[in-house]
């Protein structure tokens, strides 16, 4: 709660994100190109051979996407109850970040899904299905921010659809497995569950490097929004001087 | 309570004496279901297979057309306000003008989908099942999208919004109905799939006046 509120003011937010920006980003990308670089040099799966590979890219993407809202969520709540300005901003802030890494995720898994099943979109998958269906709430959080006229009402409906997406989310993945058991024409198998240890670290390597990713784009992306805040006041108060 | 009906039915009787508020999108819904063998032929078998889900999928995107001016029309002359400051819970108010639009599109809607589905060679003793089905599945259609609606009320263009908000909303709706239907096709046990849809619904309206409540809060502030 102290962190909470201290982070309120924006000020500080600035002088204590700058660096935490820059070095996030930074080990995230380190960790991502370590991570896949031993995924490369970790020794063949015996099932996939060298397909299993994507797991190094797009496992993590996939986790991130859920993440990623999760973050979302908790923000939305502290924006709601509290009328949180920084929290208004993270929550801004990690849409699309989140959106890319479901896209990533989409795209990767699209094509790991063409090498092995030999189809590029498989709706029998509950997964996949659901992951689309997540993409399509953050189009919409997205829109949303964008079309409201002032930033107070553009926040709290932004956390309201938030919320309203978390509660749904469960059931629409529910549903989704129901409709993919129902229409499966055959059962395919991952090698999630199975991979060994050579493939495991790498990918948990790379993971953490998303998750590095993840908070320094973030922040980034936070610290630009509070700047184009800061100079459309600038901005408008030369136009009263003048 | 007594204020929730209060509003539930001047809603009601402003859907029936506006003339034809349910006429456009029932228009829209027949319009867009005789598309389909424009698209996927005149073959019987072809029509059979496809009628199912597209009735389904026309009848969800028919609930989406009243959502645009559910409460924006409300919102822009005041009436909302005036709710507001009336005491009645703005819960209440989304539940009672859902319901009261529901009533007055939802049903026509649902009243015309046995007439399609006998145009899209679908077995006519499935008409009460199919008249059934849709009846329960734009109550939910209904419900969800006063959410999104509830959300665009504010804006001068929502209609999209709205679409691209609720969409999402409905795809358990869409395959729980669409199954149901397509167990009514087959012949086979469409019990389970309408239990499903028809709890879709409850949970629709059970949980979506609050978040319409809290985004039309918003809007009036």
């Amino acid at each position: 709660m102290a962190v909470m509120s201290f982070f309120a003011n924006p000020h500080r937010f600035m002088a204590a994100s700058k660096w935490p920006a820059w070095g996030f980003t930074a080990l995230g990308v380190a960790l991502i190109a370590f991570g896949v670089w031993r995924g490369l040099l970790a020794p063949e799966d015996h099932q996939q051979d060298e397909r299993a590979r994507m797991m190094f890219v797009h496992v993590p993407a996939m986790w991130l996407s859920l993440f990623a809202y999760a973050f979302m969520v908790g923000a939305s709540l502290v924006s709601f109850v509290w009328r949180h300005a920084i929290a208004d901003v993270a929550a801004k802030s990690a849409a699309p970040i989140g959106a890319v890494f479901t896209a990533i995720g989409l795209m990767t898994g699209s094509i790991w899904g063409y090498t092995t099943w030999g189809t590029w979109w498989e709706w029998g998958d509950a997964r996949l299905v659901s992951v689309l269906v997540l993409f399509f709430i953050y189009l919409g959080y997205i829109a949303v921010w964008q079309a409201m006229e002032t930033p107070q009402k553009a926040a709290r409906a932004a956390s309201i659809l938030c919320l309203v997406g978390a509660v749904n989310l469960p059931i629409i993945h529910f549903s989704v497995e129901w409709f993919a058991v129902l229409h499966q024409q055959s059962t395919f198998m991952t090698t999630d569950d199975r991979a060994t240890a050579e493939f495991k670290i790498p990918m948990y390597i790379s993971a953490l490097g998303y998750l590095a990713l993840f908070g320094g784009l973030t922040l980034m992306n936070m610290r630009a929004e509070i700047m184009r805040t800061r100079a459309e006041m600038l901005f408008q108060r030369r136009q009263a001087a003048d | 309570m007594s204020g929730s009906f209060a509003v539930f039915m001047r809603e009601l009787k402003l859907a029936w004496s506006g003339g034809g508020g349910a006429a456009l999108p029932v228009g829209f819904f027949a319009a867009a279901a005789s598309m389909t063998p424009f698209a996927v032929g005149s073959d019987t078998i072809a029509l059979q297979t496809a009628g199912p889900g597209v009735i389904w999928i026309a009848l969800a995107l028919s609930s989406l057309l009243p959502m645009e001016r559910l409460f924006q029309a409300d919102l822009e002359d005041g009436t909302l306000d005036a709710y507001a400051s009336s005491g009645v819970g703005m819960e209440g108010i989304a539940l009672a003008k859902t319901l009261a639009h529901w009533i007055a599109t939802g049903i026509p809607l649902a009243l015309v989908s046995p007439i399609l589905w006998i145009m899209l060679q679908g077995a006519p003793e499935a008409s009460g099942l199919v008249a059934g089905a849709a009846l329960v599945g734009s109550l939910a259609f209904f419900f969800f999208g006063s959410v999104g609606a509830a959300l665009a009320a504010g804006m001068r263009r929502g209609g999209l919004l709205i679409a691209l908000v609720t969409l999402p909303l409905y795809v358990p709706t869409m395959i729980f109905g669409a199954a149901t239907l397509d167990a009514a096709a087959s012949g086979g046990d469409w019990l389970g799939p309408l239990m499903l849809t028809g709890s879709a619904a409850l949970f629709g309206i059970a949980t979506s006046p609050f978040g319409a409540a809290m985004a039309l809060r918003t809007a009036i502030d």
